[in-house]
């Protein structure tokens, strides 16, 4: 019978779909019997998912001018002759 | 920065007009990761002014020394290294006091990282504006120490794997397994103070 410990140490392979079937199920049969171990499950899976869907960072007019300008910069002068 | 023809180019061939000092071929690669690169250099270094910097070194230096990628890896793995080590050494620049050390020693008490059990939402971030919640988000990667912090946001918020993972921070996949699962476990602690559902209340756990 796995611990709340075990399930705790299993838990990100078990969210990554990186388990075998027999660990899987194992697992699947820890959540179904403890609630609490459902619930981080839950919260965690959640947590990951948030993430994922954030809004991108758009890169400021001004910062990508001034990185273009200094790539041109190096790229003249590794011309080739 | 000029739309090319490129865009549509599979990315070994733009790799290698690059390497011939094709600068079109480099700027669309350019293009391609800019973003990617410059939103890990903000949550990596939590600072404006270092990302906008760590953007900038992480191209030259990419271009610089092309001629050393292997094409053993992805081309977005290598330069996300370069990015995530720029963006480290900023760190340790910032904290002459506290140095970010790639091989620190921690323990594994996972457990002791589940205070707070309460069911969210199925989508509780419907409660808040996209500002709210950008803010929320933010703050709670703010709190990691820089090596969760990196490990998380290039699992869970660039998608690399656990291989690429180790390969763009030096580190064994154990001890990227490991971080990551703090981090997770420490972000889920952080959102639930926000998201729990309301009326519940926590229990204590084990």
């Amino acid at each position: 019978m796995l611990t709340c410990k075990d399930f705790l140490r299993e838990l990100s392979d078990y969210l990554d779909e990186s388990l075998g079937v027999e660990a899987r199920t194992q697992l699947e049969q820890h959540i179904a019997a403890c609630p609490n171990c459902w619930v981080i499950a839950d919260t965690t899976k959640k947590t990951i998912r948030v993430y994922k869907g954030m809004d991108p960072y758009p890169i400021p007019p001004d910062v990508e001018a001034r990185l273009m300008q200094a790539l041109e910069r190096k790229m003249a002068a590794k011309q080739p002759k | 920065m000029t739309v090319s023809g490129l865009a549509g180019s599979d990315e070994t061939t733009l790799v290698a007009q690059a390497r011939q000092s094709d600068a079109t071929a480099f700027s669309e690669l350019v293009r391609r990761y800019e973003n990617k690169i410059f939103r890990l250099a903000l949550h990596i270094t939590q600072n404006r002014e270092d990302a906008e910097d760590v953007l900038q070194e992480t191209f030259l230096k990419a271009y610089e020394h092309l001629d050393q990628f292997q094409g053993n890896s992805k081309f977005y793995t290598w330069i996300v290294r370069i990015g995530v080590n720029q963006a480290l050494m900023k760190l340790r620049r910032r904290k002459t006091d506290k140095t970010v050390s790639m091989d620190e020693q921690f323990d594994t008490g996972e457990d002791t990282l589940v205070r707070e059990i309460a069911a969210w939402d199925e989508d509780p971030e419907e409660r808040f504006s996209r500002d709210e919640l950008g803010r929320i988000l933010d703050a709670a990667i703010q709190g990691l120490e820089p090596l969760y912090r990196s490990v998380f946001v290039l699992r869970d918020i660039e998608d690399l794997s656990t291989e690429e993972t180790a390969q763009a921070l030096d580190l064994s996949i154990p001890a990227v397994k490991s971080r990551l699962l703090r981090a997770r476990l420490q972000l889920r602690e952080k959102l639930t103070r926000h998201f729990k559902r309301k009326g519940d209340n926590a229990f204590a756990y084990l």
